[in-house]
């Protein structure tokens, strides 16, 4: 099983949840997060005077897939959240040791 | 007057008529002209509660929202206790150091008058003058005046926010009200003051509000020194929203600043009232043109600051220009303050925290010297064009030199006294904890 964490840009929210769902992803985790990559933030300016920000509002999904299914969900994530502009995000992946649902207590892949 | 008095003024008429003689009815018809037109009355107490809003919490929220948020409460309760405390001073001898009724002679009548202490010899039927020969009761003049000392004085905390001490604040503005605003402010408005005697035009107080404020506030930065991290550390202000509603409650409160001033309730106040919105109007629209012309975007922030740089730019001019001369004075002050904010602080290092001397100090000389020139008939303004434009600009530019530089030697001496006795500024501490905490044990936000 693998736990991929994707960070993108949160417009590309609605998209990426509906071409995941498309491909047979059952659920994920959404948070709102702040970061910078190679972006580096953003400038404010107040009454002329500049200010960096240099961190970026994004959204980071979670999700856990058998490992049959994890290279469609990566190019999935990849090709729905792209603007090929800077700052569209990343996707990480990790081996996943163990899932266990907490109402019935099945384990594994039955269990995603 | 009261009833007692007006029945025997209108006895003395009628005497006067059975004697046909010309003298006694001219001596009755001014009897009667003293008293005040409850019209007249009506619109000066509204100014003067309209100046109060710009106060609290006009300015608590325009200088509030501009600051991080764990200076929102310090930044406000300041400026409402200093004003407080001024109208209180204001009443015991602010009042009579500016307008008393002992008008000394020589030298010293050019500074300062004196008797009226504690407001003695004022009752509700005592009188004050206005610039035609109706009166308006003296304690609304009292009170519409006590109003702009108490927003001057918060003016200038603009400048040390975020860093100086709440005892010194108290303790800085009465030394400061009595050295420096009351001796100005009977230099400009007073019969026998230095500057009204030299025919300088303040109509609602360039000079002894925006200018003295300002160039207070940029001296006291000097002694109290940056802000711990300023200007390395972003020091954003906190909520645009606040300010934003701070501006408007400024503007509508500006009108009773500026119309109030012309002590009646008379065209001179509706031309104050025009030059009120369009030089404001003008104001903000500059400064969004010249964020777009140095590449930015057109910011609310900018608008705000345009909206107060008009607003101060027209204060001496309200009624002593045409409606194309405030206009004109409007994008001139935003042009200027823009420069002064944008590029003049950070070359020179000053933390005039939220540009109390950037936009009042610049926008108050640049307003004062302009008036000079908007004054002049050929720009629709009101002047008969028997002052010449020379001779009226060496006024202005005098009356702003002595504003300057008795607001800063007497700031230096009141900040100076107040550093030596109880010391001006937070502990480092204190300052990163936010004064809301340190200094009022609340915080603005739960």
């Amino acid at each position: 099983m693998k736990y991929i964490i994707a960070v993108i840009k949160p417009f590309k929210l609605d998209e990426v949840r509906e071409a995941l769902g498309g491909i047979g992803v059952a659920g994920m985790t959404v948070s709102e997060v702040k970061g910078f990559g190679r972006q580096k933030g953003q400038t404010e300016i107040y009454r002329g005077a500049e200010y960096s920000t240099n961190m970026l509002p994004k959204v980071k999904l979670e999700i856990a897939v058998a490992d049959s299914l994890a290279p469609q969900v990566i190019e999935t994530i990849q090709q729905t959240a792209s603007t090929e502009a800077i700052g569209d995000g990343k996707i990480f992946v990790l081996d996943l040791a163990e899932v266990t649902r907490i109402r019935t207590g099945e384990t594994g892949e039955t269990a995603l | 007057m009261t009833m007692r008095k007006f029945l025997s003024g209108a006895a003395v008429l009628g005497a006067s008529l059975t004697a046909s003689t010309a003298a006694f009815a001219q001596e009755a018809a001014e009897a009667a002209a003293a008293v005040p037109n409850p019209g007249n009355n009506a619109w000066m107490m509204t100014a003067t509660v309209l100046v109060m809003l710009m106060i609290i919490p006009g300015l608590t929220l325009f200088y509030g929202g501009l600051t991080r948020s764990k200076n929102m409460l310090s930044t406000m309760t300041q400026i409402g206790a200093t004003a407080a405390l001024a109208m209180i001073i204001w009443v015991m001898w602010g009042y009579s150091l500016a307008f008393g009724d002992t008008t000394y002679e020589g030298t010293l009548g050019l500074f300062v008058s004196g008797g009226s202490y504690f407001l003695a010899g004022t009752d509700a039927s005592s009188t004050a003058a206005t610039f035609t020969d109706e009166v308006i009761s003296k304690y609304v003049f009292i009170s519409f005046q006590m109003t702009f000392a108490a927003i001057t004085a918060a003016l200038i905390l603009g400048a040390t926010a975020e860093r100086m001490k709440f005892n010194a604040v108290m303790l800085f503005v009465p030394i400061w009200l009595t050295i420096v605003y009351f001796p100005i402010a009977h230099m400009v408005w007073a019969g026998g003051g230095l500057l009204f005697e030299d025919g300088a035009l303040d109509f609602a107080g360039g000079t002894v509000v925006h200018i003295n404020a300002g160039v207070s506030g940029l001296v006291l930065a000097y002694l109290l020194g940056k802000r711990r991290g300023w200007p390395q550390e972003p020091m954003m202000p906190h909520s645009l929203t606040l300010t934003m509603v701070g501006t408007g409650l400024l503007w509508v409160g500006w009108f009773g600043f500026n119309a109030g001033s012309a002590l009646e309730a008379d065209g001179s106040a509706g031309l104050a009232m025009i030059n009120t919105f369009v030089a404001t109007a003008a104001g903000a629209l500059t400064w969004m043109v010249i964020e777009r012309m140095a590449g930015h975007k057109g910011s609310a922030l900018g608008f705000c600051s345009g909206v107060i740089a008009g607003l101060v730019a027209v204060t001496p001019a309200a009624g002593n220009s045409g409606p194309f001369g405030a206009i004109l004075l409007g994008i001139l002050a935003s042009a200027v303050c823009y420069f002064f904010v944008a590029k003049v602080k950070a070359k020179f290092g000053y933390d005039d925290s939220l540009d109390a001397f950037g936009i009042h100090g610049i926008g108050g000389i640049v307003g004062a010297i302009g008036t000079a020139v908007v004054y002049q008939p050929f720009l629709g303004g009101p002047g008969d064009g028997s002052t010449a434009l020379g001779a009226q600009l060496g006024v202005q530019v005098f009356s702003v030199i002595v504003t300057i530089a008795w607001a800063g030697i007497g700031t230096l001496i009141a900040g100076l006294i107040v550093k030596t006795a109880i010391g001006l500024r937070v502990t480092e501490e204190d300052e990163v904890n936010g004064l809301d905490i340190s200094e009022h044990g609340e915080r603005a936000y739960n």
